[in-house]
């Protein structure tokens, strides 16, 4: 009778510690999944060596046919909304970078086939400093810049 | 994790305008935890990807630096109402969460 116990506890260990490893070899799987994710261009901590780990290239023109719209100022730099819109044609993706920022690269946004150049989202600024909307364009690379004065910082506080 | 995708989808002449607002804590890697002065791992949402009759219309790449709970807002050309509209994320651990509208 103990006997018969003691091997249903062995059993019984014995799927945990299958469970386990499973969910060990899970967990080592998201990275390959998200391989497009350009890992070096979100961790660069400049804004040229992110823009060449993004499109290859840190020459850009300044374009007036980006417009950003983004608060003169922040009160809250964890939270400041960012509007890129631009009408140039054949727009492949538009980034938005704060200058100020440990890792300036904040999002890339890749547009696809019928989608127009407009978008909208919120981002963290660490201080004041430039918020740049570098956009795509068939084989040429426009930015824009525009100054956001910060009050209190988003990352780190 | 309780459905935390809000997407509204509104079509006006051939133009459609999805806004998205997501539930996600967004931690940047940086942050320090005030009382223990441990950091606080990065855990933030790392594709979103919106699609519109199978077809992508809209990736978005993005790293810690996107506000907590982050809002997303985007344009694009065609979509009718009645069309249905899929947007799914994708964070550094591995999580993930979709959400489907009818396009208004």
């Amino acid at each position: 009778m103990i006997d018969a116990k003691r091997r249903i506890l062995l059993k019984g260990s014995l799927a945990a510690g299958a469970v386990g490893v499973a969910v060990g070899a899970g967990l080592l799987t998201p990275r390959a999944v998200l391989a497009a994710w350009p890992e070096a261009a979100f961790t660069a901590d400049n804004v040229d060596a992110a823009l060449n780990a993004l499109l290859g290239t840190n020459t850009h023109e300044t374009s007036d046919t980006i417009k950003i719209k983004a608060p003169d100022i922040a009160e809250n730099g964890a939270v400041v909304p960012v509007t890129v819109e631009s009408d140039a044609e054949g727009i492949e993706s538009i980034s938005i970078i704060a200058a100020g920022n440990q890792t300036p690269l904040i999002a890339s946004f890749d547009l696809g086939e019928g989608a127009l150049g407009f978008v909208s989202t919120r981002i963290k600024m660490a201080k004041t400093a430039e918020v740049v909307a570098v956009v795509k364009a068939g084989d040429k690379i426009y930015s824009s810049a525009k100054e956001v004065k910060v009050t209190i910082g988003g990352c780190g506080g | 994790m309780a459905k935390s995708i809000k997407v509204r989808a509104k079509a006006k002449g051939d133009v459609t305008t999805v806004k998205a607002l997501m539930s996600h804590p967004m931690e940047t890697g940086l942050r320090k935890d005030k009382k223990t002065g441990e950091v606080i791992p990065a855990h933030f949402i790392q594709e979103v990807v919106c699609k519109w009759k199978d077809a992508t219309v809209m990736t978005a790449l993005w790293s810690g630096g996107v506000s907590k709970n982050p809002y997303l807002s985007f344009k694009f050309k065609g979509g009718a109402k009645g069309d249905t509209l899929d947007l799914a994320w994708t964070d550094n651990k591995g999580e993930s969460e979709t959400a489907t509208v009818e396009i208004k």
